[in-house]
């Protein structure tokens, strides 16, 4: 019951996944094993002028019907309650509406957006001023409320009924991986028995798309959406931005055996290093995402060669997955595990994707198939890794998982997620 | 795990009133006090400006200014000076990092514009007109002075800081829980050293009209944040404040002089706060720390002034019985993610100066020497917190 340092061993009894390809884990996962895309052309918001096109979107169910378009915060809000409830429901945890932990909610900075922005000055008579825009916005705690960053985990917090204060973090594209290593700490730390992470995000809108294409982040494949995001490819150009959520219910193994609940797995160890290289770009030496493998495999208490396969970061630009080739080489020597790009399937879910690809590696131990990285049509001689090209490969005796994940502004988290003792 | 003491070992601040600890004792230590307050640039809601600051000394790099607005530059600049004065410029490699961050800065300018010209524009015109006019103006460099952790991002590339980094959103509550993740890492054995902080630039419009939508700002004249009548509000103080925590062991093997031993951090979030619910709550924070009440304890209060979160307050600090209490925001202002940070940047001061501050706001009461200092951040809107800091061994 407890780990090689004496801690808690911290179980997941729980798993919910929402992704452009389904609002569910068993779906989703079904969908990933397929290796079926879930990118497709932008359609919640005239995407003319623009260069990137494409994305990996959720849609709410009101918008489906022809309802107003859902803002950033609302629509991680619902992502992450979907999938809160799904985990939770599958941990069998206490009645409803009460929690017996904290909740780290990992999500990207929220804001007004351009909708906001111009009802305001609609409402201001067309005076597009910030003075005129606060004059007008006077007395609506609706946009307060919705927009403050606090908000999200404070009304999910009120809904789950967990326990103190939540806990919102951004650790950019490592931030779903950010938010379970809290809720590991806290249970570590004899702080809780349990606590809920999730990590979520919905940032498909025209600010952000342009955003990141200046940054010459995204690729502008526009023609076949499916085929557009292509880790680990000789052609690939840039990632596909998307949407999801995931959220782990996560115990003291001691805690999950007592109340008899099945335990799907373990978070064995978490890893971390910042680098102070750049604010888009890693160390070319690779020191720090080298040294938060290194550290998660070492929190875990075992050695490289336990290691059985690799959830790569992996999002398709030419800079990423040259470094994670460079650091998988660092840890694991001439002859690494297979790693695969969920994101070649759905995108790049940004805040969520730590937490998405640690529930996903959870269910490639359960179901012991590595799912693919799909888009793979031309090898790149210089990532020298088995990628699981194209078609899902069944395994055995796969126990321990690291799971990547690499943020701007050199923030850098590792996972080792294991079966179940 | 055996719980290991944690000690503060470097403050870095920065406020309306000036620059780091000597400025801020000397001018905080004095009775009778004013703020400084700008009340015209964002009429009718007054704020504390930014003083001038010598960036050079902390940021030397031309091309890591201009890579930061001054809500990012304020938190690096303040980090830095924390650093300088627990002389660890030589352990940042392995010194973890925790930020509490709000939104970074937009660009006022395309902003205002974009919104004058598309806002009565028909929709089914609007969609492309946007996305060409946002392609053209948005500068691809202002995205990363925007994003709320390239704070911290920032900080490990000025200042080397890369054991980890993490940032919290969350306002108040965000940075309570910043510092009291930071020290309980530390506490059961996940480091020796760790920076933490926040800072929060007042003078900008985007967060006048976050904060103004709530009634979360006051308006009009300036007043003591006792003294805001009707749902009251803050008034936004500049603030940057970044503490360096350490184990005690590594503070003493390294022959650092602690400024005071950080005792505990609790927090807690009422979702419905009014009505007691609030005081209560902060009531089995105090509980849950172990602190004192009555003479010989400082409080450092971090209220706003927003009447709601003001009158729980008041009803906690009713219960603590003749300690001397001090509204730091009536000085500093508030400095949301930087409040509470700041209040623990300022006992940690006084604890080691060995004295305490005279009273900065009307209501302020009690008297006497403090052996011990209790930080509260009742939060505008959400999260009740307490720290309680001792004088170091």
């Amino acid at each position: 019951m407890k780990d090689h340092l004496g801690r808690p061993l911290v179980a997941v009894t729980g798993i919910g996944i929402v992704t452009p390809l389904a609002w569910g884990r068993e779906a989703s996962w079904a969908a990933l094993r397929a290796g079926r895309s879930g990118i497709t052309r932008i359609r919640r918001f005239p995407v003319d002028k623009l260069r990137t096109t494409i994305a990996g979107t959720v849609e709410l169910p009101e918008e489906a019907a022809g309802g107003e378009i859902a803002s950033s915060p609302v629509r991680v809000e619902r992502m992450a309650a979907a999938a809160v409830e799904e985990a939770l429901a599958q941990a069998a945890i206490g009645p409803e509406g009460t929690f017996p932990g904290p909740l780290m909610v990992g999500m990207p900075p929220v804001e007004y957006e351009w909708p906001q922005r111009f009802d305001l000055a609609r409402r201001a008579n067309g005076d597009g001023s910030y003075r005129a825009a606060t004059e007008a916005a006077s007395g609506r705690q609706d946009l307060y409320e919705t927009f403050l960053f606090g908000g999200v985990g404070e009304r999910l917090a009120a809904r789950f009924g967990t326990r103190g204060a939540p806990i919102a973090l951004t650790t950019a594209c490592a931030t779903g991986a950010s938010a379970i290593q809290m809720a590991v700490e806290a249970i570590q730390r004899g702080e809780s028995e349990a606590a809920i992470a999730l990590g979520a995000d919905g940032s498909v809108q025209p600010e952000a798309v342009i955003r990141f294409a200046l940054l010459s982040a995204l690729t502008a494949r526009n023609e076949h959406p499916e085929k557009a995001s292509r880790p680990f490819e000789k052609t690939r150009d840039g990632f596909v931005m998307s949407e999801g959520a995931a959220a782990l219910v996560l115990e003291s193994l001691e805690h999950a055996t007592r109340r008899g609940a099945t335990v799907l797995g373990l978070v064995s160890g978490c890893g971390e290093r910042a680098d102070s290289f750049h604010r888009t770009r890693s160390n070319p030496d690779g020191h720090a995402i080298i040294g938060a493998m290194c550290n998660a495999i070492a929190d875990a208490g075992i050695a490289p060669g336990d290691i059985g396969y690799v959830n790569a970061h992996g999002t398709g630009t030419p800079e990423n997955d040259k470094m994670e080739t460079l650091g998988m080489r660092a840890v694991f020597g001439d002859a690494p595990p297979p790693i695969s790009s969920n994101k070649s399937m759905i995108g790049h879910t940004l805040s969520a994707a730590g937490a998405i690809e640690a529930a996903v590696s959870l269910l490639t131990i359960r179901d012991q198939v590595l799912p693919p990285t799909i888009n793979h049509a031309e090898p790149d001689p210089a990532i020298t890794l088995d990628v699981v090209p194209n078609v899902a490969r069944p395994v055995s005796g796969l126990r321990h998982v690291l799971s990547n994940s690499f943020g701007f502004g050199g923030q850098n988290v590792c996972l080792v997620v294991s079966a179940a003792p | 795990m055996t719980r290991q003491d944690v000690v503060i070992t470097g403050i870095g601040l920065v406020s309306s009133l000036g620059e780091g600890p000597d400025a801020h004792w000397d001018i905080l230590s004095k009775p009778g006090t004013a703020p400084v307050v700008d009340e015209a640039a964002f009429a009718p809601y007054p704020v504390h400006p930014l003083p001038a600051l010598n960036l050079d000394a902390q940021i030397p790099k031309k091309g890591d200014q201009r890579q930061m607005e001054p809500w990012q530059r304020l938190g690096t600049y303040a980090a830095g000076l924390a650093i300088d004065q627990a002389s660890a410029r030589g352990l940042v490699a392995d010194m973890h990092l925790i930020v509490s961050a709000g939104g970074g800065e937009r660009d006022i300018a395309v902003d205002e514009a974009v919104a004058a010209q598309f806002c009565t524009t028909p929709p089914a015109e609007a969609g492309p007109a946007l996305n060409e006019k946002l392609a053209t103006d948005l500068r691809p460099t202002l995205f990363l002075a925007q994003l709320s952790n390239l704070l911290a991002g920032n900080i490990s590339i000025v200042h080397g800081v890369t054991g980890s980094s993490r940032t919290f959103m969350g306002e108040e509550a965000a940075a309570a829980d910043a510092v009291r993740i930071a020290a309980a890492r530390l506490a059961e054995g996940r480091g020796g050293i760790a920076l933490v902080g926040g800072a929060y630039a007042s003078q900008r419009w985007d967060l006048v009209l976050l904060y103004g939508a709530g009634g979360a700002l006051w308006r009009g004249p300036f007043a003591p944040v006792s003294a805001r009548p009707g749902t009251g509000g803050f008034v936004g103080g500049a603030l940057g404040a970044f503490l360096v925590l350490e184990t005690a062991d590594h503070a003493r093997a390294r022959g650092a002089v602690p400024l005071a031993r950080l005792a505990g951090v609790a927090s807690d979030a009422t979702h419905v706060r009014a009505g007691g619910a609030s005081a209560a709550a902060a009531k089995a924070l105090h509980a849950r720390l172990g602190a004192p009440s009555g003479a010989g304890l400082g409080v450092l209060s971090g209220m706003t002034g927003v009447a709601e979160a003001r009158a729980e307050e008041d009803a906690f600090l009713a219960t603590l019985g003749g300690a001397a209490i001090r509204r730091t925001g009536t000085l500093l202002g508030h400095g949301v993610e930087a409040s509470f940070p700041a209040n623990v940047a300022l006992g940690a001061l006084a604890l080691s100066r060995g004295g305490f501050y005279p009273a900065m706001d009307p209501a302020d009461a009690g008297d006497g020497p403090v052996e011990r200092i209790l930080v509260t951040g009742f939060g505008q809107w959400r999260g009740e917190a307490l720290a309680l800091l001792e004088r170091a061994a």
